[in-house]
């Protein structure tokens, strides 16, 4: 039994059911008993066309359960508008799922749980653990989720921007539990890539890219945090970084700037620098006035006072800081670093302890810490 | 998402409103009161939000290494003297906001004479695993 393939098939099966007017709990109900059925049956008796075998078994299914309650008539006119048998095109139907499970009555976190469940195909046990809660917690949330939309008309079409903040939102929980939530979330964004043509999701992508090709080389090997610059260049995965700069390319080309792509411009340029020195960190600044155009957002301009800092100095980068509500989170830690290579080092020691008392995770409360103690046992 | 500690104490904590030892309540607000915990456990399972949640016993220690080949020290008689953990909850909630609304709930179960104890719980957000994108 093929998993990957399994996994792949569940979402169109799932959203044919949808269009043809099943409820999207019941029909996720009838592929769940589809894809038992599949386990039991497949291995001895392949089935020739296994996605239009999974919505045949899923549509009986779903008639089957509809038929005994309240819902007799509703699945008599189902049955009248039910299409000839067989196979169709999934591409669209899958797309449609996507708008469905980030649609705007969900929370962020049910829309995430939706999605990976929905789209991803993940078992509710796999989304549980990568979220460190328990599988009952989890399982009432997609279902709550479930029935939030299980009113929504599916013909709508849904607002990308969602669905990307949510592939986004899958993308930065990273690694934890036996799903790496990181390769999910490009997996499903190239799918969404390749069923709608629009720059953004392009730059989503190439942004992820990007990121992951980086990924063996940010932390040490006891889990310590490696800055940027202190990156062992040789473990990015350059596959990865030119499929990433392929696509941002394309997509820079037709001339519709959003914040995925300007955010992806930036870590382009870091990926595309041999060596720390050698970032263009002048042409970084320019995307995060871009960015900072597109998003109004104080973190990006704090990300862009690094930038200014590297780019014209400390003492810059330092002016463009104090323009900033320093209760922005990692402020202070920016504020530490442009101190010491400004050479205040008592002033950076100071300020590498007080972000460490306010780092939101605990690699990055020890890396600061670590920077704090490095300047103060200096001779 | 964020996850969030939500600790009871028996002692260390600002006193509770309605403060009466639990001993001297009734065995009816005792139920009562044990039922609204686990009622608001479950209810927090419903909505996707619990975690994990435990009561401890009273008789905590300190302990410490006391030097190679010694046994450790514990703190002998004078655990009246510190803080005690009564219990915790995680949950993992949307916002701070909800988990202080959560908190605020959880404070309410009922004590004697029926009514709201409103003890003081302590809040603490759990430091999140790194995420993917730190640079």
């Amino acid at each position: 039994m093929d998993e990957a393939l399994i996994r792949s098939l569940t979402p169109s099966v799932l959203a044919i059911l949808v269009r043809r007017g099943a409820d999207f709990a019941a029909a996720e109900d009838a592929v769940q008993d589809a894809l038992v059925e599949a386990v039991r049956g497949w291995p001895s008796d392949p089935p020739r066309d296994p996605k239009g075998w999974l919505v045949t078994v899923a549509w009986r299914r779903f008639l089957d359960a509809t038929r005994a309650d309240a819902a007799r008539r509703r699945r008599e006119d189902l049955l009248d508008e039910e299409p000839a048998p067989g196979s169709a095109p999934s591409v669209d139907d899958t797309l449609q799922l996507y708008f469905l499970c980030a649609h705007p009555s969900l929370t962020p976190s049910s829309a995430v749980a939706l999605t990976l469940r929905a789209v991803g195909g993940l078992t509710t046990r796999q989304i549980a653990q990568a979220y460190l809660v328990p599988e009952a917690t989890m399982a009432q949330r997609i279902s709550r989720a479930k029935r939030t939309v299980s009113g929504v008309r599916f013909d709508q079409p849904g607002d990308v921007a969602t669905v990307l903040r949510v592939l986004y939102l899958v993308f930065n929980e990273g690694y934890s539990g036996d799903v790496d939530l990181a390769a999910e979330a490009i997996r499903l964004t190239r799918q969404l890539a390749a069923a709608i043509d629009h720059p953004e999701v392009a730059g989503l992508l190439a942004l992820m890219l990007l990121h992951h090709a980086r990924r063996a080389a940010r932390t040490a090997p006891d889990g310590s945090l490696v800055p940027l610059a202190e990156q062992d260049r040789g473990l990015w995965d350059t596959e990865s970084i030119a499929e990433g700069v392929e696509i941002l390319q394309a997509a820079l080309a037709r001339d519709r700037l959003g914040e995925f792509q300007a955010q992806a411009a930036i870590a382009a340029l870091h990926a595309d620098a041999p060596t720390a020195e050698e970032t263009d960190w002048v042409q970084i600044v320019e995307w995060y006035d871009e960015l900072a155009r597109l998003t109004e957002s104080p973190i990006v301009r704090l990300n862009r006072a690094v930038a200014v800092g590297e780019a014209d100095g400390p003492r810059a980068g330092l002016a463009e800081l104090a323009a900033l509500d320093a209760s922005l989170p990692r402020h202070t830690a920016v504020a530490a670093y442009l101190h010491e290579r400004d050479g205040d080092l008592t002033t950076a020691a100071r300020l590498y302890a007080e972000a460490a008392r306010k780092a939101p995770n605990i690699a990055e409360r020890d890396h600061l810490t670590r920077q704090a103690a490095r300047l103060n046992s200096r001779g | 998402m964020a996850k969030y500690l939500l600790l009871k104490h028996y002692r260390g904590a600002p006193a509770s409103v309605n403060d009466v030892p639990m001993d001297q309540w009734s065995p009816e607000e005792v139920s009562a009161h044990v039922q609204y915990m686990r009622d608001f456990a479950d209810r927090l399972e419903g909505t996707g939000e619990f975690v994990d949640g435990q009561a401890l016993a009273p008789e905590g220690a300190w302990v410490r290494y006391d030097g190679e080949g010694r046994p450790p020290v514990t703190d002998g008689p004078f655990a009246e003297t510190k803080d005690l953990i009564a219990g915790w909850m995680v949950i993992d909630v949307d916002s701070y906001e909800r988990a202080v609304e959560l908190a605020g709930e959880l404070s309410a179960a009922p004590g004697a004479g029926g009514k709201p104890i409103h003890e003081w719980l302590e809040v603490r957000p759990f430091l999140a695993a790194t995420p993917t994108i730190t640079e």
